[in-house]
């Protein structure tokens, strides 16, 4: 889990160009969204095309994406749980 | 027609034309086949959440615009027109690459809102949270010209005061390789860096305080025979009521390919006295290189001082009240521009 948590740091921080971002600089339990990281709607279309991607998860419900890009600790959980790749 | 009048021109480019002193002292010389822009550190202009998703054209667009909105005391223009000769080419390419790495899956939004010609018009736009009219021009080496004549007829209409223009291309990170590759096959290829760049300036109806220069006459031609440029050239100064022995200086883009040859003959035959200038050479070719011929033009006529080293011809010391630049591109894409001292 802990290397699943790492690899989501690492590809957000590359993915969504956040240059001034470490993975250390990244909490667990940091909010992606809002006040935490500060992400926004197109980021979030990023991560759905990620998760499809990267590890075969098709996100259709918006309401679940909302509760699932909490943070890297609930993402990695449901990538863990739903992983078909 | 209206007078138009510029209030500012600010440039990005290969030289240190960005600089807090507004004017170049020291020229860069390069010799690499591709150069980048001397890029000014963009956090100061743009916000960090909106920084992260630029590539460098929307970068140079965006700061280039702000300064040269803030030196022109213009909060609001009543218009943004730009010009790009490839618009935004690193996206592009990162678009187009992700979709034959994935086998056209898993496409993404960022790159592709980013990718097109009016990306940077649209975001300073949205940085302004201006919804005045808002145009690009995508037109090889007359981009940023034919943003200038949009630029002089809304004014000339009375559609609009304060106008924000500007000119920018950027190197994109594989393309120029090829444009490169294809250009050694040339029998006698540009032999100057290919580069990128951001030009923009503010044009108004109004003569305000600061006003650096006029915009007196801008014109496109698309093809010219060699042997009619003189003859073309002629005209185009009779028709704005100026001799060729009344302009200061010229401005000239030569690249050092076959169609150098345009140049050559105005410089000797047209202009064999006046003050002759070359940027190309310093700031490398790129479709809207004209704008920095624009800024070189501007700074001429406010009194500068520029390098040596940009002189093709240089007489005695002189106040510089008439420029004329010219430019085309592999002998298309002609482009006449004439300012004058307010």
């Amino acid at each position: 889990m802990n290397a699943l948590k790492q690899e989501l740091k690492e590809n957000i921080i590359e993915q969504l160009n956040l240059e001034e971002f470490t993975v250390e600089d990244i909490d667990n339990d940091d909010a992606l969204f809002g006040d935490g990281l500060g992400l926004d709607s197109i980021d979030a279309l990023e991560l759905i095309v990620m998760l499809d991607k990267d590890y075969g998860i098709k996100l259709t419900d918006p309401e679940k994406s909302k509760e699932i890009f909490q943070s890297i600790n609930v993402l990695a959980e449901y990538i863990t749980e739903h992983r078909t790749k | 027609m209206k007078t138009c009048y510029i209030h500012s021109v600010v440039s990005i480019s290969a030289q240190d034309s960005f600089s807090e002193n507004d004017t170049i002292f020291e020229v860069r010389e390069y010799s690499d086949y591709k150069i980048s822009a001397v890029h000014p550190p963009y956090r100061d202009f743009i916000p960090l959440s909106q920084l992260r998703r630029m590539s460098p054209a929307v970068k140079m667009g965006v700061a280039a615009s702000k300064k040269a909105l803030e030196k022109g005391n213009v909060e609001q223009p009543d218009a943004i027109i730009t010009g790009s000769g490839l618009g935004c080419m690193a996206d592009t390419e990162t678009f187009l690459n992700t979709l034959l790495e994935n086998d056209e899956q898993f496409s993404t939004p960022t790159a592709f809102i980013q990718s097109t010609h009016n990306t940077v018009a649209g975001q300073i736009a949205l940085g302004l949270k201006c919804k005045a009219y808002n145009t690009t021009y995508a037109h090889g080496s007359v981009s940023f010209e034919s943003a200038l004549v949009d630029a002089q007829l809304q004014i000339e209409a009375g559609e609009a005061k304060n106008i924000l223009v500007g000119g920018v291309d950027e190197l994109g990170t594989e393309f120029m390789d090829y444009v490169h590759l294809v250009e050694q096959k040339q029998m006698q290829p540009i032999q100057v860096s290919l580069s990128e760049g951001a030009t923009f300036c503010v044009l108004s109806s109004e003569k305000k305080e600061g006003a650096v220069a006029v915009l007196k006459a801008v014109e496109i031609r698309s093809k010219i025979a060699e042997e009619n440029i003189i003859t073309e050239m002629h005209d185009f100064l009779k028709t704005n009521k100026v001799k060729p022995s009344e302009i200061d200086a010229v401005v000239l883009g030569n690249n050092g390919d076959a169609f150098d040859v345009y140049y050559e003959n105005l410089q000797q035959q047209l202009f064999p006295e006046t003050d002759c200038l070359q940027y190309k050479k310093y700031v490398g070719e790129f479709f809207t290189a004209s704008g920095f011929a624009f800024w070189m033009g501007a700074q001429l006529i406010e009194g500068y001082t520029l390098p040596k080293n940009f002189f093709i011809r240089k007489a005695e010391s002189k106040p510089y009240k008439t420029v004329l630049l010219y430019n085309q591109f592999k002998g298309s894409q002609h482009s006449f521009v004439l300012l004058t001292q307010c």
